[in-house]
């Protein structure tokens, strides 16, 4: 079974559920809060659903994690699904736990990689710091699966499936919404960038982000930053920062500037295509994971890597 | 007031060595100490003592190394420290350490707040808090990024990723923070010192009650099929010379790659 707090969430699981559910030959079914109009609904079935349960709901906007925590237990307590596949969302890591807790089921969140090995599940996720890929296999027979938003792609996949309308009662969460702010300013995606430029503390003025900044538009990328630069100088928005406690990156090209690596900040963006380094110290871990590197100061490559790249335009 | 910060130690993940040949982390005779976000959890406790008056203990399970580690949390503020020690606890799972803690708390006795840290240094599983709520059956509020106290009521604003969420709550509860709560406090060197003569209670399964077929690796949820470093196939080409020729060999090797065309 799948459960999102979004549609677009539930259409990713669902596409890599309609793959193992095909290979373990087990049913696949999508948990729905709230309402949705019949199309929407509709693109469950043609992302693998075999049945979605929906389960109408009074806050149809915000989905708390007691809610969906109680509805998943309710769903799963007795019979199948055994395999529960979430998002690693805030909202998903946080319900991960506590219905494998309730399950008393084993639980990986962060997934970046699930396979069947026979009638076995193998979850892989980031262990140490980033520094090791852990393979696992959850041995209870309840399994709860928690996996990095944008890790596997929304595939078609049509089933005739059919819609089962839930009636569990949900108690009222002991957790107060007072109020919920959308974060201001704008709202960046640096997780689907093709082309993505990390800034770190070998900056070292705000004022001195503008170089950066007019790399990135030849470039054509989006600009990320290290926990340092956002968290602690605030030069740069949370939702641009790179790593363990921040974004996991993807991009094609990556442009690692004045960044000395330290892994908390280098899983966000390990599964880069290619992965340019820039930094004055030739003995700095990130030169270890570069594809392509210049020792020397960002001060002096940037306004010449600008130049050059404006002159091959011409 | 009553708040117990949950700790994990770790090794220093900066300093872990991979084995070319089979990739496989090395370990041994790492340094340990407390992940950064743990240390987020205990100072919003001091802060909470300072502010409103309250008793900080610091709670970790862990190897005999901890005997160690946490005068450091004791200088930061704690006043007293309950560590459980039993080599039964080794590679024990989320499940098993969140139990042990939990019946570590139930020692402990009376409490208001539990704090941990949005997620451990090593793993980031994000699971203790989630799973210690459960079984304490309590309410829990992650990714706390401001807290403030106002009798028994608790009101956090939780940061999600595309909105700040304000919530209320009564106590007890568990909460878990984010990096943003606060700036730990570096430990002054005459409080570890005088951390030392803060009480220290050393703990085994034993005094919890805890039978050790119920922890380790034996009784683990989760089976580690392996733990590798991810293949390296990066190509490591440094330009390491005059300025102008290593930008002008990356614009070329960029073009060659298909990039900047």
């Amino acid at each position: 079974m799948v459960a999102s707090e979004t549609d677009q969430g539930a259409l990713e699981l669902l596409s890599k559920g309609r793959e193992i559910a095909k290979e373990l030959d087990v049913d696949l079914s999508a948990l729905v809060l709230g309402r949705r109009a019949d199309d929407i609904i509709r693109q469950y079935f043609e992302h693998g659903a075999d049945r979605v349960l929906l389960l109408p709901t009074n806050s149809p906007n915000t989905i708390d994690a007691e809610t969906f925590t109680h509805a998943i237990f309710e769903v799963s307590k007795d019979n199948a699904p055994d395999i529960i596949l979430l998002r690693s969302t805030r909202l998903g890591k946080e319900v991960a736990g506590r219905v494998a807790e309730k399950l008393q089921a084993g639980c990986v969140t962060d997934a970046i990689g699930l396979t069947t090995k026979g009638q076995e599940l193998v979850v892989d996720r980031y262990a140490l710091g980033g520094n090791t890929i852990s393979s696992e296999m959850v041995r209870t027979k309840k399994k709860i699966i928690s996996i990095m938003p944008g890790t596997f792609e929304i595939r078609r996949a049509p089933v005739d499936g059919k819609v089962e309308t839930l009636e569990i009662k949900i108690p009222s969460s002991r957790v107060q919404l007072m109020e919920r702010r959308k974060k201001t300013g704008e709202l960046v995606n640096i997780q689907s960038a093709e082309t993505l430029v990390c800034i770190g503390k070998g900056i070292a003025n705000k004022e001195d982000l503008a170089v950066v900044n007019e790399l990135c538009t030849v470039l054509k990328a989006e600009l990320g930053c290290t926990r340092a630069l956002s968290s602690d100088y605030h030069w740069i928005s949370e939702d641009r920062m790179v790593g363990i406690s921040g974004k996991r990156c993807q991009p094609k090209l990556h442009v690692s500037i004045g960044i000395s690596g330290q892994i908390q900040h280098t899983v966000g963006i390990l599964s880069s295509e290619l992965i340019v380094a820039i930094n004055k110290d030739k003995e700095a871990p990130i030169f270890k994971i570069a594809d392509y590197g210049i020792v020397g100061d960002l001060y002096e490559v940037i306004p010449k890597l600008i130049q050059s790249i404006k002159t091959l335009g011409k | 007031m009553r708040v117990i910060a949950c700790m994990k130690q770790v090794v220093d993940l900066q300093q872990i060595r991979i084995r070319r040949d089979t990739r496989e982390p090395l370990l041994e005779g790492l340094p340990v100490l407390f992940g950064d976000m743990d240390k987020n959890a205990l100072e919003e406790a001091v802060k909470i003592k300072e502010k409103h008056g309250a008793k900080v203990t610091v709670l970790s399970v862990g190897s005999p190394k901890l005997k160690e580690t946490i005068l450091e949390a004791l200088a930061m503020g704690a006043d007293e420290a309950c560590i459980v020690i039993d080599p039964a606890c080794e590679d024990s799972d989320t499940a098993a350490s969140a139990m042990t803690l939990a019946s570590a708390i139930k020692k402990i006795g009376s409490y208001d707040l539990v704090l941990v840290g949005e997620g451990s240094a090593d793993n980031y599983s994000g699971q203790i808090g989630s799973r210690l709520a459960e079984i304490m059956g309590i309410p829990q509020v992650t990714y706390v990024r401001e807290l403030s106290i106002e009798g028994n009521t608790v009101t956090a604003v939780r940061d999600m990723e595309d909105a700040l969420e304000v919530v209320r709550v009564e106590t007890p509860l568990v909460i878990s923070v984010t990096s943003e709560i606060n700036k730990p406090r570096r430990a002054p060197l005459g409080q570890i010192l005088r951390a030392s003569r803060k009480p220290l209670n050393v703990w085994t399964l034993k005094d919890l009650g805890i039978d050790a077929s119920r922890v380790g690796r034996s009784a683990s949820h989760i089976q580690v099929v392996s733990n590798l470093a991810p293949e390296q196939e990066r190509k490591g080409v440094i330009f390491d010379g005059d300025l102008d020729e290593s930008v002008a060999k990356l614009v070329g090797a960029l073009r060659k790659e298909g990039f900047l065309s």
